[in-house]
């Protein structure tokens, strides 16, 4: 395919890297290695953990284990509000292997947890008190905890256990809810309501119109490895008490917050948390803290027993937030060109009183078009369910549902294509906060997909091409995420005679942190790649760094950099009067051919090797945190790409197959075009779950989850995924680490729309409601 | 009682409720064998059994005694990978890493029952004597292995590069 073929350019390779500089800045420089060419980066290297994750011998949270250790089970509420009346566990007691069972009546006291994006140590997915009392706000809330010496053991005890409830009247109706909605007061740090001139008059008056209301489902993350964690409180010494440290192997995409919310909850210093998750079975948002890490901690303590606890799959469903539904309005006034006069952008998400995530939806709108006039708000929904949470391009990836739905819809009625439309509406600045964009180059994104994909080829009539019983269609929507470097990352280089290692708090979860950062810093400290270890997953490690947001990869980068000058300015003060380098400061130094030499003079260079050597110094160590994000003041930084699809639908039965999916992005430098592709892929492949079966069924009488299971919860298998193309501009941004944007959630991004374009391209039929089901075709 | 597991007898006294599965990852700590539902939905669990593949998680492990029972751990010989092993890698046919032990034991009794003939829900001849090996055949009969990564192209095509001339396709994909 085209786009692994730009890793093997035959470009200049410039032999060495000078330290970056202020990239941040208007007026800074580039860091050296955003350039084309540099060796290494862009390079297909296959997976450096792939070895271990052919073989079985990547060992998962669920997988250590302690001496001594019991395994747990969780007994879920079955109402969603109201009061435990009484819980009888006598049977469960008197069973063989049952070492505790843990209720309300009996768990240790802990503090309420922080919850995430609410407090600075926030990892957690809601405030309410873990098992403290007798109160239950959400069907599925944990009220239960068993140990014992078996899973088997534990679960027949867990199933014994009998609860009486006095139930209250519950808020699980989501239509009856939004009528009491309510304007929340932030939505990601940000205004829940933005406005430029006035939206509504400008609608009012537009020659043509789309106004139309779009609806999406709950969603859950379903990481095909379901929660588990191990752990233990490991004694010190002799001493109870204060010595202790909890060690938790846990599946986490957040090791340094995670310990801080644990270091509240328990009322311990956080020196006495140690969080480690070498491997991730998948996160995409749902592997932050939820009650289960709590839950097994506090009851380890009160057994005295190191614990074992995965939740059962049903389990995630009932303790591990998702995704929350949302009902949103578009409304586009255009002028006869099609030049967008007014853009609302406005709905409901379903929330609770108790985490704070109002499902982000306008964020893509904020920056796509240039509208003269634009209102965008959120308002939310409170209902009694688990508290909703952070699912792959939170926001974009619904948002982008209805506003591109609503671009098609209005290209129709105008009788202009699509994608022309989109470039008559491209902003020369960020249309909401007028700042200048760092980086971009959609249109030229979306002009290469659209002769990749031949798009010229579509019908603008729907229903006009036919193969048997097949309707055939073309659909396109355009894809965008931010970019984001947020505060907290460090990196430490250890430099040894062999190599270095490079040790940083951040995450592998399959997205290719572990090889790309290899990559990366090979590149930077002009070393081979077979010399460089990359350690991450451990919240002893330097820094904090969050897999979330798309930002690890700019967010690690910093840190490397800020690292290598650290590093460099410790090599050069180790050199002595006899040192080529002697003399000189860090930026007339660059890092080549496994250590440091003078820019512009080949001639003026030492090893890595001999400057330890001569300084007697088997190794050397330095910590520095990345600078601060100030690039995210001084533009509006985005990434962006245009998603094609082919959908046919079958005339008789209404099924729907994608036959063709093609992304084309505009995400800066890509640093290895394997894994990115990878990365490309399953971001629209969870998008095609997005918009043809993804949905969690709530019971709108109960509050419970009703499809709890693989079963029942359909994500895209093998057979419904077509050959998904991925392709890339490829220009840096120049205001970033390596010239590059993280790119883990774009891909999600404008597919749901894409297929319900192309679906109504195919059938005439314009569905505005998430998943696009047969029946809603009939 | 008694297990065959990678071509060694191992020995272990279970609950009658313990699964092949959980037998495998907590008594004799062969991990490599996922859970990801518990309930036969994601293939995360598959094993081979005599060669055949199914899901550990459904298998009570009191049945499974003396039968030849071969896991992810087992697919290298003597420190060498499988050719699909090393064509998941070459191919980047995983993200997370999760669910590709029971990608891999399912694409290695996949080709197996192509072999012997088994036709699949895509087959369109089921009385020919030889089946017609295609892409779809490897989709329809792959597709109980969920992979939420969603590397199912790579899946795809490590599989195509490690077992399609076999199975009868070029691998000029």
């Amino acid at each position: 395919m085209s786009a692994l073929d730009k890793g093997r350019s035959g470009d200049r390779q410039p032999s060495g890297v000078a330290l970056a500089g202020d990239y941040w800045r208007p007026e800074g420089r580039l860091d050296p290695l955003s350039e084309k060419g540099r060796i290494g980066i862009g390079a297909p290297l296959s997976r450096v953990d792939g070895a271990e994750k052919v073989t079985g011998g990547a060992r998962f949270a669920g997988e250590f284990t302690f001496d001594g250790m019991v395994y747990a089970a969780l007994v879920y509420s079955a109402i969603a509000n109201g009061r435990i009346l009484a819980i009888d566990q006598r049977e469960a007691e008197a069973m063989d292997g049952v070492v505790l069972v843990m209720t309300h009546e009996n768990a240790p006291r802990l503090n309420t947890p922080p919850v995430f994006l609410r407090s600075p140590n926030g990892a957690a997915g809601d405030d309410h008190p873990i098992m403290q009392t007798d109160r239950v706000h959400w069907n599925g809330q944990p009220v239960a905890l068993v140990l014992a010496e078996t899973q088997e053991q534990a679960d027949a005890a867990a199933e014994s256990i009998r609860v009486d409830y006095a139930a209250e009247p519950a808020m699980t109706d989501f239509e009856l809810a939004r009528t009491h909605a309510r304007q929340p007061d932030n939505v990601l740090g940000g205004p829940a309501e933005i406005t430029v001139g006035n939206a509504d008059e400008a609608f009012a008056s537009a020659p043509h119109r789309i106004d139309a209301i779009y609806t999406t489902p709950r969603h859950n993350h379903n990481a095909i490895e379901p929660h588990a964690l191990t752990l233990a409180w490991v004694k010190a010494g002799e001493n109870d008490g204060e010595d202790e440290t909890l060690r938790i192997h846990d599946a986490s995409q957040c090791v340094d917050l995670a310990v801080a919310s644990l270091a509240e909850v328990f009322g311990i210093d956080a020196a006495q948390i140690h969080v480690t998750s070498p491997f991730v079975g998948g996160g995409f948002g749902g592997k932050a803290l939820w009650q289960h890490q709590i839950l097994a901690a506090a009851a380890a303590k009160l057994a005295d027993r190191p614990v074992r606890l995965a939740l059962s799959r049903k389990g995630v469903y009932r303790v591990v937030g998702g995704r929350a539904c949302t009902e949103q309005r578009v409304a586009l006034g255009a002028d006869e060109n099609g030049r967008l006069q007014a853009l609302i952008h406005s709905g409901v998400a379903a929330m609770t009183r108790h985490n704070n995530l109002p499902e982000p939806f306008f964020q893509a709108t904020k920056c796509l078009y240039a509208a003269d006039h634009i209102r965008l708000s959120i308002d939310v929904a409170d209902m009694h369910m688990l508290a909703n949470t952070f699912m792959r391009a939170p926001g974009e990836s619904v948002g982008t549902f209805a506003l591109e739905s609503a671009l098609d819809e209005l290209a129709d009625r105008l009788g202009m294509d699509p994608l022309e439309l989109r470039a008559r509406n491209e902003p020369e600045r960020d249309p909401t906060s007028g700042l200048a964009f760092s980086s971009r180059h959609l249109l030229e994104a979306a002009r290469s997909g659209a002769e990749r994909f031949g798009w010229s080829e579509r019908s603008a009539t729907p229903g006009r091409r036919r193969e048997g019983e097949w309707q055939i269609g073309m659909g396109c929507a355009t894809a965008t995420y931010p970019y984001m470097r947020m505060p907290g990352a460090a990196a430490r280089i250890t430099l040894t005679p062999d190599g270095a290692t490079v040790g940083i708090a951040a995450h592998e979860m399959g997205m290719g942190t572990a090889t790309v950062q290899t990559q990366v810093a090979a590149a930077r400290l002009g070393l081979p790649v077979e010399k460089i270890a990359f350690h991450y997953g451990d919240s002893h490690l330097a820094g904090s760094v969050l897999a979330g947001g798309s930002q690890q990869t700019a967010a690690i980068g910093g840190a490397v950099i800020a690292a290598q000058r650290a590093l460099v300015a410790e090599l050069l003060a180790l050199v002595g009067q006899g040192s080529p380098l002697s003399g000189l400061s860090p930026d007339e130094i660059e890092c080549r051919n496994e250590g440091l030499g003078v820019l512009g003079d080949d001639s003026r260079f030492e090893t890595y090797a001999q400057i330890l050597a001569r300084a007697q110094r088997s190794e050397l160590s330095v910590e520095a945190d990345a600078a601060g994000s100030e690039e995210l003041a001084n533009w509006s930084m985005h990434s962006f790409g245009t998603i094609f699809c082919e959908a046919g639908v079958n005339s008789v039965t209404g099924e729907i197959r994608l036959r063709r999916l093609l992304g084309s992005f505009d995400c800066g430098r890509i640093l290895n075009p394997k894994t990115a592709t990878s990365q490309f892929r399953g971001g629209m492949i969870m998008g095609l779950g997005l918009a043809l079966m993804e949905e969690t069924l709530f019971d709108p009488r109960s509050g419970r989850v009703m499809n709890p299971s693989l079963a029942d919860y359909h994500v895209p298998v093998q057979m419904d995924v077509p050959e998904v193309e991925v392709m890339w501009t490829d220009i840096p941004d120049p205001h970033t680490p390596m010239g590059a944007h993280g790119i883990g959630e774009i891909g999600i991004t404008g597919v749901g729309a894409a297929v319900a374009n192309a679906v109504y391209n195919a059938c005439g039929k314009r569905v505005r409601d998430l998943p696009i089901t047969l029946d809603k075709l009939l | 009682m008694q297990w065959t597991i990678n071509g060694q007898v191992r020995e272990a006294e279970v609950d009658f409720r313990t699964s092949l599965l959980d037998l495998l990852r907590e008594q004799f700590q062969l991990s490599g064998t996922k859970k990801g539902c518990n309930q036969g939905a994601c293939g995360a669990c598959t094993v081979l059994v005599d060669g055949e593949r199914i899901n550990a998680c459904l298998a009570l492990a009191v049945q499974y005694q003396g039968r030849e029972i071969t896991t992810v751990e087992g697919l290298a010989e003597r420190g060498t990978l499988h050719p699909v092993q090393t064509a998941f890698i070459e191919h980047d046919g995983f993200q997370c890493g999760y669910c590709t032990p029971g990608q891999l034991c399912s694409a290695v009794g996949m080709a197996g029952e192509f072999e012997r003939g088994l036709p699949s829900a895509v087959t369109q001849d089921l009385a020919a004597a030889d089946l017609e090996w295609s892409r779809d055949e490897l989709r329809e009969r792959m597709s109980g292995n969920l992979c939420r990564c969603g590397a199912y192209n790579g899946i795809a095509d490590a599989i195509t590069a490690a077992l399609g001339r076999e199975l009868g396709e070029e691998l000029t994909r």
